[in-house]
């Protein structure tokens, strides 16, 4: 896999920041985009912007094929067995919704329980305490290892009989864990329980086969792949969505429509309320095939080795503490000795490096870590290991620069 | 160092002093306006307390966690706002606003001391909002002591 030849696709990360060249290490958050996604949706719109699924005209077939192709993409990205098992949805916050409402309500009644983990990010916790609330069920966390993992000893005491759903993440987006699923989908299953699984930090990193993990439910969003902001993935095991409600009601996703009474389409479209997000769906289309011509496993190996050499760097930085277990994803979530976050994301910032700084949308966690917040650093395909040493020597100047204050 | 010269104009001293230094910090003992306020985004959270006798702030302190920017604020706010009459800190609170969004402020009618060296956040947007935390705590405080 050549880097550099990859970097040559993002436009964006050619540019100074402060007078330095950027370096961008906040993928996690939104990764950026090559000029083939760029070039798709611009296409799109320049060339055959026209609604779906309606009307006979030439450039309405043409963006049918577009959107519809799309799908055809995602199913084979995540190897789901049927294009019908793929909703598009604004983003993996929508998608977990759609699944805590419409299956949730429906599914739960008082005395059933949603197991969660406290790593998840606020869009797989929140979503299932209003559910909690709606109908009585409760909720119960799956306790953590000291270095941010789960033991499935803890899974199997965790998720009883009454279990109705599991709701947990493929890859933590601040200890950069890696969750067993296919594991924790074997436990939820032999307790009658159903498990979705939030891939936003897995999907753009690895190859992900939604059969094997054996996952009834599992939401990504197409941003931090690669893709355009605004669009996303329920994947949703057929059996399963056929039997659930729509969320939205409106165009699209109906077949008849009396003056009293209505007939949603079949799957997945009554699931896609009002004109769907085209251009974002041929973008995340196009993110695909860009991701498939480097080949996600080139991507896991390439990674893995930034995660191994940023854990190697930073862990000879005096001062500085760094989040999670030693296996993870291609992520670094870490505190210096008296700098806050927000301060230490300045400084970096003025030598041209981005990095969040923050809660990282999970408050739980952060108290789980007895932290008020943190920074992060996150990698993707275009970051390379001198991102990583300009990291370094940022992150040293930061603890100088404060020292001086403090001095 | 040299990045420092653009980094200087924000973390002026005379903030870097109140940070390690704040004034104020702590509880205040017996009745008192107590205001949780916290910047949703990065988890920066301060609790002001306010002493409010005759129309007068008589007291201010405060407890919290977050950067150098919000704590130093909090600290320069409570310093300039003890003292003052209602109407005077709530009109302090916009003079202040005004200076984060860099519109031209009435730099005479009080005496700003220390608080104009957080000038410098107006060239780091993403940083208004840790500057003005301690600021919206106190106005939210006032104005809901003025409804009562």
């Amino acid at each position: 896999m050549d880097v550099k030849e990859i970097r040559k696709q993002f436009p964006i990360l050619h540019q100074e920041v402060n007078d330095s060249p950027l370096v961008y290490l906040d993928s996690a958050a939104t990764s950026q985009k090559p000029y083939k996604v760029i070039e798709a949706v611009e296409d799109y719109y320049r060339r055959y912007n026209s609604n779906v699924h309606r009307g006979v005209h030439t450039l309405g077939s043409l963006a049918t094929d577009g959107y519809e192709g799309a799908r055809e993409k995602v199913r084979s990205f995540i190897h789901a067995a049927s294009t019908q098992e793929i909703v598009f949805t604004r983003g993996t916050t929508t998608a977990i919704n759609t699944v805590a409402y419409s299956y949730g309500r429906t599914n739960l009644q008082e005395g059933d329980e949603i197991v969660l983990t406290p790593m998840e990010h606020h869009s797989n916790i929140i979503p299932w305490q209003q559910t909690a609330k709606a109908t009585g069920a409760t909720l119960k966390y799956i306790p953590m290892q000291a270095d941010g993992t789960l033991s499935l000893e803890d899974v199997k005491a965790t998720i009883t009989s009454n279990t109705k759903i599991v709701a947990v993440t493929h890859v933590s987006n601040v200890l950069g864990t890696l969750n067993p699923i296919r594991e924790i989908a074997q436990i939820a299953h032999d307790n009658g329980a159903v498990i979705l699984v939030d891939g936003a930090q897995s999907v753009p990193h690895m190859k992900v086969n939604v059969q094997e993990l054996d996952c009834d439910f599992f939401a990504f969003s197409g941003h931090k792949m690669g893709g355009p902001t605004g669009i996303g993935v329920l994947y949703g095991k057929k059996r399963l969505l056929e039997n659930m409600e729509p969320v939205e009601f409106g165009g699209e996703m109906i077949d008849f429509v009396d003056l009293y009474d209505s007939t949603w389409k079949e799957l997945p479209w009554k699931f896609e309320g009002g004109t769907p997000i085209i251009a974002g769906a041929i973008g995340l289309g196009a993110a695909i095939d860009f991701l498939e011509d480097i080949g996600m496993d080139n991507i896991e190996a390439h990674e893995t080795e930034l995660a191994q050499y940023a854990l190697d760097q930073l862990k000879d930085v005096d001062g500085l503490h760094i989040y999670g277990p030693d296996k993870r994803a291609a992520l670094v979530t870490f505190n210096i000795d008296s700098v806050h976050p927000h301060d230490a994301a300045t400084v970096l910032d003025s030598e041209g490096i981005a990095v969040r700084a923050g809660h990282h949308c999970a408050q739980p966690l952060m108290k789980w870590l007895d932290v008020v917040a943190t920074a992060r650093a996150s990698f993707y395909v275009y970051n390379t290991k001198e991102d990583i040493d300009t990291l370094k020597e940022g992150l040293i100047k930061t603890k100088e620069y404060f020292g001086d204050v403090f001095a | 160092m040299s990045l420092h010269s653009n980094l200087d104009t924000l973390y002026r001293q005379v903030i870097m002093d109140h940070y390690k230094n704040p004034r104020n910090r702590g509880d205040i003992e017996g009745d008192a306006l107590h205001i949780n306020m916290n910047n949703p985004t990065c988890g920066d959270r301060i609790q002001l307390q306010l002493k409010v006798d005759d129309n007068k702030i008589s007291d201010a302190k405060f407890v919290g966690e977050g950067c150098s920017i919000s704590l130093s604020s909090a600290s320069m706010m409570t310093e300039a706002v003890k003292g003052q009459t209602l109407e005077d800190a709530l009109e302090m609170s916009d003079i202040f606003s005004k200076m984060m969004q860099g519109q031209d402020y009435d730099d005479e009618k009080f005496e700003l001391g220390d608080i104009e060296a957080l000038q410098g956040v107006t060239k780091f947007p993403a940083r208004i909002k840790c500057a003005t935390l301690a600021w919206k705590a106190m106005e939210k405080g006032l104005n809901e002591e003025e409804d009562k």
